[in-house]
């Protein structure tokens, strides 16, 4: 019987590691490893990319960042993993990350059917069409017979196959994996039309040689609310990523700024902004956290509009302004629920 | 277990299990099993239930829902309205078109340059191993991506590609693909296709019928100009006198691209060069291993009977040495099917692309469409294998 050790105790290995599969609480599962692991895409001025000296940044890079100081108390403790709009959802669903901050577009099969949890929506988007000046086409209902550069894999490959079957047009789809990839094929006229959401429309044209040259047509033929999202069933994580995300849009509301968040902490009469510093209550507890996670978190990122203004507002390249992204006291659609 | 075969020892023991000779490999490959069997099982059962833990079923349902979306290249009918297995469909046509278009040209490509490596003109086999060397030892997929982009940078876009016609009105080169005119049926054209399928079938006969003559009596026939008569002539006929029922579709120029005709796509000429270029590397390779095999012999005999070089390679030394090209070949067209998987760093919509891609990605369903694309691969690589396999059967040396 000496023989049949080694299949038992191989048995036995493959027992166990189909077990492990069931992991403890996320939170815990970040805290022990002591970085964040978050999805980014491969690169898309303004929402993630990599700056000179190698370090990511970006709109939705900066979020990644808070959720790590609200966390782990520091904000470089995370790992990034570009990810394509195919690779995302696999990485995400697997494990390989904690949370995908990569311009997702909120839909129900994504939530229902995927079993992701979004967080709330970090940006308004819609989705736009890019061609050339040269063309000279000026709405997108002149579009019938084009060759569309279009990224596989998202929202927008569905959603350009409903416009313009509904408007009675053709067209001839050229997939491509990524925008670096997108933007290479349409500069080298693959395709007349650049199509993806109107962010990133700006912000493929701001790296552009001469921007001037193309222009975004005024049709938006889709709602695109993106956001960040981690896998169902890790309750107290979503409630983590979605507090951090409405912490950052309260602090815009109250005017507590990375600069003078401690000073608001220590003086402020509103007792929400004391609530939300952690200068009052047990808020953070109930997250798992310290209290003074949002402080930390808008200590090292700034509120919501100061992330805007960094990497997709006006004076940047990517120049867009904030429209519906605006805080719903200035006219747009950026609204938290209370923190009480 | 039947003990009667021992009939010296009729009560068996169980410890001859193992101490036996007898029965030793059977308990030995019945263990094997077992234990092959539960690792499997255990793989099988840890999927399930880790599929099961991140609450997804395994349902392949997905199959029959509208797809949403396009496709640029395809060989049958299809459109955003229809189901995933129709894109599946589409993309299997198209892994299969530019796998079949692939071996082919490897294999042309692939002997010609195989027998000019072996040729006496020492520029001539030089140039040919740098080619060799230079392609076989490149990835394939920074191949595939270096022959698109220079596809899509050299030619014009169709703008300018109008104005520079490669045959004026009818063939044009852009930088999205190349178009052609095409072919519309009407009227009685059965008749003609019938007639063209007719004559290819009289001029084998007839190929057949001249090389036996030839067998028989030594009188050798103009063959090659009577079977393309064979060919064309009734065929051309019969198409007059039905009143020219196949017409040309000729390629206009639209508002973005040209309009009409027959479109090949960049992505699938770009996969299609990269495929043949890498691949014939290999096929040369093996090639040139086949003629070296044969011995020096045969080819001087041929010489010594009057043969000229040409005659000598074509007659005696590439028939001998395709029974040793063949089985490396086999296993060379498999490898050209499955790299044609690399499609989807053009654009061009294969099996991967759709099936593997797009409505993997848009349903979620990882486990159904990988499995489902596995299987196909599987079935494609061995239904090449059994054709190749039984063209092997038929060219070995016989024992006569």
């Amino acid at each position: 019987m000496k023989k049949m050790i080694l299949p038992i105790a191989l048995g036995a290995a493959f027992a166990a590691a189909s077990f492990s599969a069931a992991s403890a609480g996320t939170l815990e599962d970040v805290k022990e490893r002591g970085k964040l692991r978050c999805a980014v895409s491969t690169g898309l001025a303004g929402f993630s990319f990599t700056d000179e000296n190698g370090q990511w940044q970006g709109f939705d890079v900066d979020y990644c960042r808070a959720v790590a100081a609200a966390v782990l108390g520091n904000p470089d403790a995370v790992e990034f993993s570009p990810a394509t709009g195919k690779t995302r959802f696999t990485m995400l669903a697997s494990g390989e990350v904690d949370i995908l901050s990569r311009n997702t577009t909120w839909t129900f099969s994504r939530d229902a059917d995927l079993k992701f949890t979004f967080l709330g929506i970090s940006y308004f988007d819609g989705q736009g069409f890019m061609v050339k000046k040269s063309l000279g086409v000026s709405s997108a209902k002149e579009l019938d017979g084009a060759t569309v550069c279009i990224q596989t894999g998202t929202t927008t490959e569905l959603n350009l196959s409903d416009y313009f079957a509904g408007q009675g047009m053709s067209y001839e789809p050229l997939p491509i994996e990524t925008n670096t990839e997108g933007r290479a094929n349409y500069l080298a006229d693959a395709c007349d039309v650049y199509t993806t959401d109107a962010s990133g429309l700006a912000a493929s044209r701001a790296t552009f040689e001469n921007a001037d040259d193309h222009i975004v047509l005024p049709e938006i033929i889709s709602k695109e609310p993106l956001g960040p999202l981690v896998r169902h069933g890790d309750e107290q994580w979503a409630d983590i990523g979605r507090w951090v995300l409405n912490a950052m849009k309260i602090a815009e509301e109250k005017g507590i700024t990375a600069a003078n968040a401690d000073e608001m902490a220590a003086n402020s009469k509103d007792p929400e902004v004391k609530r939300l510093l952690g200068a009052s209550g047990e808020m953070g507890a109930s997250l798992g956290l310290d209290n003074d996670f949002a402080l930390v978190a808008i200590k090292a990122v700034g509120n919501y509009g100061e992330v805007f203004e960094r990497h997709l507002g006006t004076d940047t390249k990517v120049n867009l302004a904030r429209g519906l992204n605006a805080m719903w006291t200035e006219g747009g659609l950026q609204y938290a629920p209370p923190f009480r | 277990m039947s003990v009667s075969t021992v009939p010296a020892d009729t009560s068996f023991q169980f410890s001859q299990l193992w101490r036996d000779a007898r029965y030793r490999s059977y308990t030995i490959q019945i263990l094997a099993l077992v234990v092959a069997l539960s690792v499997a099982m255990m793989l099988v059962m840890n999927a399930v239930e880790n599929l099961k833990e991140l609450g997804k079923d395994f349902s392949f349902s997905f199959l029959f829902e509208p797809a949403g979306y396009d496709i640029g290249q395809m060989l049958v009918e299809y459109s955003s309205a229809s189901a995933h297995w129709k894109a599946a469909l589409v993309g299997l046509l198209n892994t299969l078109l530019v796998a079949f278009l692939a071996c082919v040209t490897a294999t042309i490509i692939g002997v010609f340059v195989g027998v000019l490596r072996l040729s006496n003109n020492w520029v001539v086999s030089r140039l040919m191993a740098v080619y060799i060397e230079g392609v076989r030892n490149v990835p394939l997929l920074l191949q595939i991506l270096a022959w698109y982009a220079v596809f899509i940078h050299v030619f014009p876009a169709p703008k300018l590609a109008v104005k520079s016609p490669v045959i004026e009105g009818a063939v044009y080169a852009t930088n999205r693909g190349f178009y052609i005119p095409g072919l519309t049926f009407e009227g009685s054209y059965q008749v003609v296709v019938a007639t063209l399928i007719a004559s290819i079938i009289g001029m084998v006969v007839f190929r057949r019928w001249a090389h036996q003559r030839q067998e028989a009596t030594g009188q050798i026939l103009a063959v090659g100009w009577i079977s393309l008569g064979i060919l064309v002539l009734p065929t051309f006929l019969v198409y007059f006198a039905s009143g020219m029922p196949i017409g040309l579709d000729y390629p206009v120029a639209g508002k973005f691209n040209l309009k009409g005709g027959v479109k090949i796509g960049t992505p699938l000429v770009a996969l299609w060069f990269a495929l043949s270029i890498y691949s014939a590397a290999f096929v040369a390779e093996i090639v040139r291993a086949g003629i070296m095999a044969i011995s020096k012999g045969q080819t001087e005999a041929a010489y010594a009977l009057g043969l000229r070089p040409r005659r000598t390679m074509s007659l005696i030394v590439l028939p001998q040495s395709l029974r040793i090209i063949i089985p490396p070949m086999i296993s060379n067209y498999l490898n050209i099917t499955k790299n044609s998987s690399l499609a989807i760093a053009v654009g061009y919509m294969d099996l991967t692309g759709t099936l593997g891609g797009i409505t993997l990605n848009q349903t979620g369903r990882e486990m159904e469409c990988m499995l489902l694309l596995m299987a196909t691969y599987l079935l494609i690589s061995l239904s090449i294998s059994a054709v190749m396999n039984a063209y092997n059967e038929s060219v070995k040396l016989k024992g006569r």
